[in-house]
């Protein structure tokens, strides 16, 4: 570091002081710091300002200028993703099940570049063998279901027809079968079973089993970002995909937030809600300051674990009994905490708007303390 | 084979659909099937569609036959000497109605130059395409379709004469426009509705012109000689209504002067108007909260404590006295009896509305305007004939909403008014905009409708040319007389001692919570507590249980209900719905003790 800036260490963050390095010529650099430091000492945060307030209206007030129901084609055409409002609400709720989970796989050097990619994504993808087949025959004298396969599929999946033979026999128990080319023969070993009904179920069952890839993975589309190739996929996996070995593990992504957060740990998750967040705003073209979102998400993970804005989540947080109570569900909170015997120590904003007392934020914040000095003490 | 439906239920099956909806209808045209059916072949399902229920919108169009109107000029001729009538055409099989289901089986010709062999009606005019209101607007064919039924929306608010019987009638809420005009620029509906029978506006001059900023964002100005020569000017009717009514035990309601021993016995003023039978004399002059009729009524509960105690043979008021903000004459006193026998009383109020700032007007065309000043007829621009407008009307109000034909009724109505005649302005055959030009320039004056004009303050010439023309005007029933509003301090409610809610309560604006929000985002604490101070209490809370103490005035002395004399009683202050939801806790059984201590 330049040694002009040596002072400035401790006071400013170190990313602004590495810009103005950067950028600046060293003969104008102490006079420019200085600047610096006044600007940045202006730019904080103020001790008294509502922030989270700030932050609620400044990303609601744009909220309300959103269009509903947004889809947007993440640059393949069978690929919709909830966008708008809706994933809005959804990331902030911190909902469990995402209603259109999505990833992003990166992808090591040499296939990055294109090399073995629909068989890659062909590995990702969830096969089940109701994909590899072509035919079901019931025999009806014999009660035995004959399952022909699709023989091109099953090449293209690097199997073979007793390797699906094998899955079906581990998932299915109690059927007895045998592989003849690409016609596997099943039918029930318990005799007591031997039922048209019991086949018909049977069939249904085989259609089911999980024969390769990851589990949860509905589609996978290669698709061409700028110099690279990433597969999209439709349903989300992240530890699973994780430990394939030809994925960029630093740059693969899910828009599952509970499953990075699971993952990756409540830093990753926090990130996560920011940066879907970001995502939609720019969406729909609505400039709203990053920090907002931040705090939002801070709010969010501080507990270790992600909440969403519900009562459930961090409002059930609330240290006051009455805010919790202003907002839904006021019986709930008033007699749980007559039972406990909760203490309010009203140092919040919502519990003393209800009190009719000052507020302590801003001007209601800070008190006057004074000395009373003793009779006669002056002269 | 297509299925057939009758009134959306299956009935069968037929061999070929759309023969069988082409049999129909010609028996229907032959008035073998009731002309009340309407019948509709869908290719893509292959089914038929037969209705003869109630409730489909229906209208009637001239059957085409091989490219020629069965209407012929024939028939027109017999209709004018009154030889046919419109349902004898009906029942000729020319003229049918059709309903919207139908009328996708159908290809339909707005003039019988655009017929083909192909067309199957033609329209009766193209005027029937749009509605009453809609088709009152002039020249509606040069106007965005958004304005134009903003134009005919706005028109039923319109004051004017709306029933010429008024004097005799007691309606609830109405205004009576006191010199209604035709309109100069007119369209076919206004004859055929017999508009100028009941009239709801006024020919105006108006400049289209800025005028010191005044005029901006919808606002206009309005010649102050214009409203003293009777423009825009209104009387408002609103009835008072009382009744005896009978209650049980054989008590009733009585008309009459309450004594003064009535309770809730108002000022010997407010009664000051009232005959020796409690009703008001008529042309009495009348302000906010004097009575109209005097009333009182039997004591409410009569429980049988009550019987014994002094208070309980006391009679209640209840007037009917004009409401907060109301004035006016008395019109008409109308005695009468209602269903049951009982004595009805009604009085009319009458009050004469002159514009005023915030007043409403509209022209036809879905420009909305609010009286923004009233400005001395001295003061308004004139033309070099000496003329003021009586108006003057924002040049900004045109562009973006592309008011074509509010301009063209200028020059329309200024050709009408200067030559003496009434202009068809009906929409798709109105009188050509060109010929009114020429018009307008043989009548002596500059062909675009603009006119050199002055400034009425400095008396200097201005450079650019104003438009300026006459229209037909309309004043809304928004007055601003019903709306305005304010308050200080007022009456609060009874429950939580916050201010009452509502105009006709002398009801404050309400502080809701997003407002709050901003008094919160800028850290004005003190400001927020001062906004929510109107229902702020004093009490007294016991120091050692945290309950509600009692203070007692009589004695002085302040002791807890729960802990006794002995214990520190503190004054402090909170809001009165804050003390209301400690009472709720407690009637739940929920114990909220208060914790003081010292705040500084």
């Amino acid at each position: 570091m330049h040694p002009e800036l040596k002072e400035y260490e401790d006071k400013m963050p170190a990313k602004l002081l590495e810009e103005l390095e950067e950028k600046c010529p060293a003969s104008k650099l102490k006079r420019a710091a200085v600047k610096l430091y006044e600007e940045y000492c202006n730019s904080r945060i103020e001790s008294g300002e509502a922030v989270g307030l700030v932050s609620a209206e400044s990303i609601g007030e744009p909220g309300t200028q959103m269009t509903l129901d947004t889809f947007h084609f993440a640059g393949v055409h069978e690929l919709n993703v909830t966008m708008g409002l809706p994933r809005l609400i959804e990331i902030l709720d911190g909902r469990k099940e995402v209603s259109t989970p999505l990833m992003e796989v990166f992808l090591k050097n040499p296939y990055n570049k294109g090399k073995d990619l629909r068989e890659l994504a062909l590995q990702i993808k969830e096969t089940l063998v109701g994909e590899v087949v072509a035919e079901y025959t019931t025999n009806i004298v014999d009660l035995q279901l004959e399952v022909h396969l699709k023989k091109d599929r099953v090449k293209e999946l690097g199997l073979t027809s007793g390797a699906v033979g094998k899955s079906i026999e581990k998932a299915i128990k109690g059927i007895k079968l045998s592989n003849s080319g690409d016609t596997l023969e099943i039918s029930m070993k318990n005799r007591d079973k031997h039922s048209l009904n019991e086949l018909h179920k049977l069939k249904e069952s085989i259609k089911e089993v999980y024969l390769q890839g990851i589990k949860g993975i509905k589609q996978a589309l290669p698709v061409k970002r700028k110099e690279e190739f990433v597969i999209v996929t439709a349903g989300s996996n992240l530890k699973k995909i994780l430990e394939m070995d030809f994925v960029d593990t630093e740059r693969t992504t899910t828009n599952d937030i509970y499953e990075i957060a699971a993952v990756l740990g409540i830093e990753a998750a926090r990130q996560a809600v920011i940066d879907e967040a970001t995502k939609v705003m720019e969406m729909q073209g609505l400039d709203v300051d990053i920090r907002h979102l931040m705090l939002v998400a801070d709010t969010m993970c501080v507990s270790g674990e992600v909440k969403g804005i519900t009562r459930y989540g961090v409002v059930s947080e609330k240290a006051s009994v009455l805010a919790r109570a202003s907002f839904e569900t006021p019986i709930k909170h008033v007699i749980n905490a007559a039972l406990v015997g909760e203490t309010d120590p009203l140092t919040s904003v919502v519990e003393n708007v209800m009190l009719n007392q000052p507020v302590p934020i801003g001007t209601g914040l800070p008190g006057l303390i004074s000395k009373e000095e003793p009779h006669g003490k002056k002269d | 084979m297509s299925e057939v439906y009758l009134n959306g239920k299956y009935l069968g099956q037929v061999e070929q659909g759309s023969q069988f909806t082409n049999r129909i209808r010609e028996e229907r045209r032959r008035a073998v099937m009731p002309g009340t059916t309407n019948v509709h072949y869908d290719e893509v399902l292959d089914a038929v569609y037969v209705e003869s229920g109630n409730g489909r919108a229906r209208r009637p169009l001239i059957i085409v036959k091989n490219g020629a109107p069965l209407f012929t000029d024939r028939h027109a001729k017999q209709l004018e000497k009154n030889e046919v009538s419109w349902n004898d055409l009906v029942e000729q099989g020319i003229i049918e109605y059709i309903d919207a289901a139908e009328e996708e089986n159908c290809f339909v010709a707005y003039t019988p130059e655009e017929l083909t062999p192909q067309h199957t009606h033609l329209e009766i005019s193209p005027l029937a395409m749009l509605g009453i209101t809609t088709s009152l607007v002039p020249f509606a064919n040069f106007i965005q379709s958004a304005r134009l039924a903003i134009g005919g929306k706005n028109q039923k608010q319109a004051i004017g004469l709306y029933t010429a019987n008024y004097p005799q009638r007691m309606d609830m809420d109405v205004n009576i426009l006191h010199y209604p005009q035709n309109p100069v620029v007119t369209t076919m509906t206004h004859e055929l509705v017999g508009y100028e029978k009941h009239p709801h506006g006024q020919n105006a001059v108006i400049a289209i012109m800025c005028y010191k900023g005044y005029n901006m964002e919808d606002a206009i100005i309005v010649n102050q000689s214009s409203i003293q020569l009777g423009f825009g000017r209104s009387t408002y009717f609103r009835p008072a209504i009382a009744e005896e009514l009978r209650y049980s035990g054989g008590l009733m309601d009585e008309l009459g002067i309450p004594g003064k021993d009535v309770q809730g016995y108002k000022s010997e003023r407010d009664y000051r108007h009232l005959e020796d039978d409690g009703i008001i004399y008529p042309e009495a002059k009348v302000k906010e909260e004097e009575v109209v009729i005097g009333k009182t009524s039997p004591p409410r509960f009569l429980s049988s404590m009550d019987e014994y105690s002094l208070a309980s043979n006391v009679r209640r008021e209840s007037s009917i006295a004009l409401k907060h903000g109301e004035e006016g004459s008395v019109d008409f006193v109308l005695l009468t009896e209602n269903e049951e026998g009982n004595k009805l009383v009604q009085v009319r109020i009458r009050d004469t509305r002159m514009p005023e700032i915030g007043d409403k007007f509209i022209s036809r065309h879905g420009q909305k305007s609010v009286v923004g000043i009233i400005v001395p007829e001295t003061d308004m621009p004139f033309t070099a004939s000496g003329m003021t407008p009586d108006l003057i009307f924002s040049p900004h109000a045109i562009p973006s909403r592309m008011t074509v034909s509010h301009m063209l009724e200028f020059i329309g109505a200024k050709v009408g008014a200067l030559a003496g005649r009434q202009i068809d302005a009906t929409t798709f055959s109105a009188e050509p905009e060109e010929a009114l030009r020429k018009e307008l320039a043989s009548l002596g004056f500059h062909e675009t409708g603009t006119e050199t004009m002055y400034n009425g303050i400095t008396g200097e010439r201005m450079q650019a040319r104003i438009f300026i023309g006459n229209q037909y005007y309309l004043k809304l029933k928004h007055m601003v007389a019903n709306r305005i509003q304010s308050r200080a301090r007022g009456p609060v409610q009874l429950l939580t001692r916050q201010p009452t809610e509502g105009r006709a309560k002398e009801g404050g604006l309400r502080l809701g919570e997003m407002e709050k929000d901003t008094f919160v985002a800028h850290g004005a604490s003190l400001l927020l507590k001062e906004r929510f101070d109107s229902d702020k209490t004093i009490v007294p809370v016991c120091e050692q249980c945290g309950i509600i103490a009692i203070h007692d005035q009589i004695k002085e002395k302040r002791y807890c209900p729960i802990c006794g004399d002995n214990v520190e009683v503190t004054d402090i202050e909170i809001s009165y719905a804050f003390k209301l939801i400690l009472d709720e806790f407690k009637s739940l059984g929920i114990y909220p003790k208060l914790i003081l201590k010292t705040k500084y």
